[in-house]
């Protein structure tokens, strides 16, 4: 019957939709070759448009198919509309970064949109079976894509760091899962939570070494402290429009699978890894912190501050209930929001011998170009989390959340570090107000001026968008943890 | 009749081969691809595993994990490889000291 397997498909109706096209554009480019690149390019800005539109228009209620490995629910959307707003605004981005620095391959945008089907298929992921194959599909393109200018020695070197740590990172992900299978008996998310929810002398020692290496997987792929050592070498030396890439998508679909993997199969169970969720956020936005300050690199210092983000989104984990959960989706909301801007302004740091890259080079940006210079001023607010920008309302729920489930000692190490964190922020908007300018930037391509007020009004004008998306992120987190 | 193999035997070797790959590719100083043959090392400690439970809880979803980890693992090998010859091809060495230009 046709119309079984169309309602079998129709939950993953946009990963498919992007996977056939991406093979598409890939036939495009294969034959019309690299002169084809703008046009591959605005084409896969297109497909993933239409799945964006495919997304936002799926019914809320829970469904899942192809034998319950691939869910979608209000929580999956609301990722997976982050993720690919991200890659439609860092595709349009990379273009003509490519042009200028010989990387012009029609390539970047298929694989960035293959990059963005493993993604979705994370967020998606109710199996462990089907949560490493979404993984590993958008690991290997990044990989690929972080050593993208192959005649340059830091991207292929970025590339084999990334690789390198990202297999092993895969391989202890791997080990847990294949643990918590044989001690659950079960891949299956449901199944897992299930057994365990009426289970009752607690979890067995090899299903906990089981979770400890699940966490230490995905912890590396959110870049979480201790398992950050690849993200300031791959984003300081990664091509900067794949870095802007990197910064958000994968980012926001880690942190999904992150939530999901561990609190659909073991919410029965949080105390046995809400420990480690605490120690990791510790970590992490003590070490963005601190680190990030001696940094002169700017594609570096946005590698400390995304740990550090990091950090305070697991805050929200930590807590392990439905306001911690609709924490973590506001502040990749408005994390989203933030960086495709700043790193707009990145990639418009261009003087006249190419890209630069040190945040010394912003000094007197306020007389070169003000509004860039001021735009860029909101966005250090909002990082800092200044109110009333948007990253001091993303801060305020996860440690409203936090507070809710008794975990004052992390709440006050994460404020310290956020007021720790501000002083290099604010470093910065000091070096474009009041030092003298060095060099002028060249004019930036046409459409930054566009992304840049997108993303500048969201960040200043916050408190106008947030009662509808802090209500969103409610229903999702519902969506996620019933009852 | 002495005792016969167990789940656990098979489980203590899955560990003693995935540790031995994680050392390999932290105390090894020479060479990239060392590293790569250590990744695969631990991929097949994860498929011991995953085929001596599935034998043991007599369930095929085992099995059918351990298929995907090496379709998967051929795939992250080849893109391992391309990167490898794209780095050698810039700096000439594929020797693991050498991958130094960015630190801090």
């Amino acid at each position: 019957m046709p119309s079984v397997l169309l309602d079998q498909i129709a939950p993953a109706a946009p990963e498919v939709l992007l996977a056939v096209g991406s093979l598409v554009l890939l036939m495009i480019g294969a034959f019309r070759g690299n002169g084809a690149t703008r046009l591959v390019a605005w084409l896969a800005v297109a497909l993933l448009s239409l799945a964006l539109y495919v997304v936002v228009d799926m019914p809320g209620e829970t469904r899942v198919t192809f034998s319950g490995m691939f869910v979608t629910d209000r929580f999956g959307i609301f990722m997976k509309v982050l993720v690919l707003i991200g890659a439609i605004f860092a595709i349009p981005l990379s273009l003509d970064f490519a042009r200028r620095e010989g990387m012009e391959r029609f390539e970047l945008p298929v694989v960035m949109t293959l990059a963005t089907v493993g993604m979705l298929m994370m967020i998606s992921a109710n199996d462990l079976i089907s949560l490493y194959v979404g993984l590993e599909l958008q690991s290997l393109s990044l990989y690929v894509l972080a050593s993208f200018k192959r005649d340059s020695e830091r991207a292929t070197e970025a590339g084999l760091k990334y690789f390198v740590l990202g297999a092993l990172s895969s391989g202890m992900l791997l080990y847990g899962a294949s643990l918590i299978y044989g001690f659950t008996g079960s891949t299956a998310f449901p199944a897992i939570g299930a057994m365990l929810a009426q289970g009752t002398g607690g979890a067995s020692i090899g299903l906990v070494i089981g979770i400890v290496f699940l966490v230490a997987g995905l912890a590396f792929k959110v870049s979480a402290v201790p398992f950050h050592m690849w993200t300031p070498d791959v984003y300081e030396g990664a091509p900067t429009p794949v870095t802007a890439f990197f910064a958000v998508a994968p980012k926001v679909a880690a942190m999904a699978l992150f939530v999901r993997a561990l609190v659909t199969p073991f919410g029965a169970i949080a105390g046995e890894w809400q420990q480690i969720i605490i120690f990791v956020a510790i970590a992490s936005m003590v070490l963005g912190s601190v680190a990030a300050i001696l940094q002169t690199n700017i594609k570096r210092l946005m590698a400390y501050s995304s740990i550090g983000h990091v950090g305070f989104a697991l805050v929200g984990l930590a807590a392990a209930n439905v306001q911690g959960v609709q924490g973590i989706l506001i502040y990749m909301a408005t994390y989203v929001a933030v960086n495709i801007g700043t790193f707009a302004v990145i990639l418009s740091m261009r003087g006249p011998d190419g890209m630069m890259e040190r945040i010394e080079d912003l000094a007197g940006l306020s007389r070169t170009r003000p509004l860039v210079a001021f735009v860029l001023a909101i966005f250090m607010f909002s990082l800092a989390g200044i109110p009333p920008m948007a990253g001091f309302f993303a801060k305020f729920y996860v440690f409203a959340a936090a507070i809710d489930a008794h975990l004052y000692a992390l709440s006050v190490i994460g404020v310290l570090a956020s007021v720790v964190g501000a002083y290099y922020y604010l470093r910065i908007v000091k070096i474009m107000y009041f030092d003298e300018p060095v060099v002028a930037f060249e004019p930036a391509p046409k459409g930054f001026a566009a992304v840049l007020a997108v993303s500048g009004v969201l960040t200043l004008g916050f408190v106008f968008v947030a009662s509808p998306l802090v209500a969103l992120a409610a229903t999702a987190a519902k969506s996620l943890i019933p009852g | 009749m002495t005792t016969s193999i167990g789940l656990g035997h098979y489980l203590i070797v899955a560990a003693i081969l995935f540790t031995l790959g994680i050392f390999g590719i932290f105390l090894n100083r020479k060479n990239v691809i060392i590293i790569l043959m250590s990744v695969e090392l631990m991929l097949l400690a994860v498929n011991i595993n995953l085929v001596s439970f599935s034998v043991f809880l007599h369930d095929l979803v085992g099995q059918v994990f351990a298929l995907f980890v090496l379709t998967v693992a051929a795939g992250e090998a080849a893109i391992g490889l391309a990167i490898i010859v794209v780095y050698f091809r810039n700096r000439g060495t594929i020797a693991v000291e050498d991958i130094n230009l960015m630190k801090g």
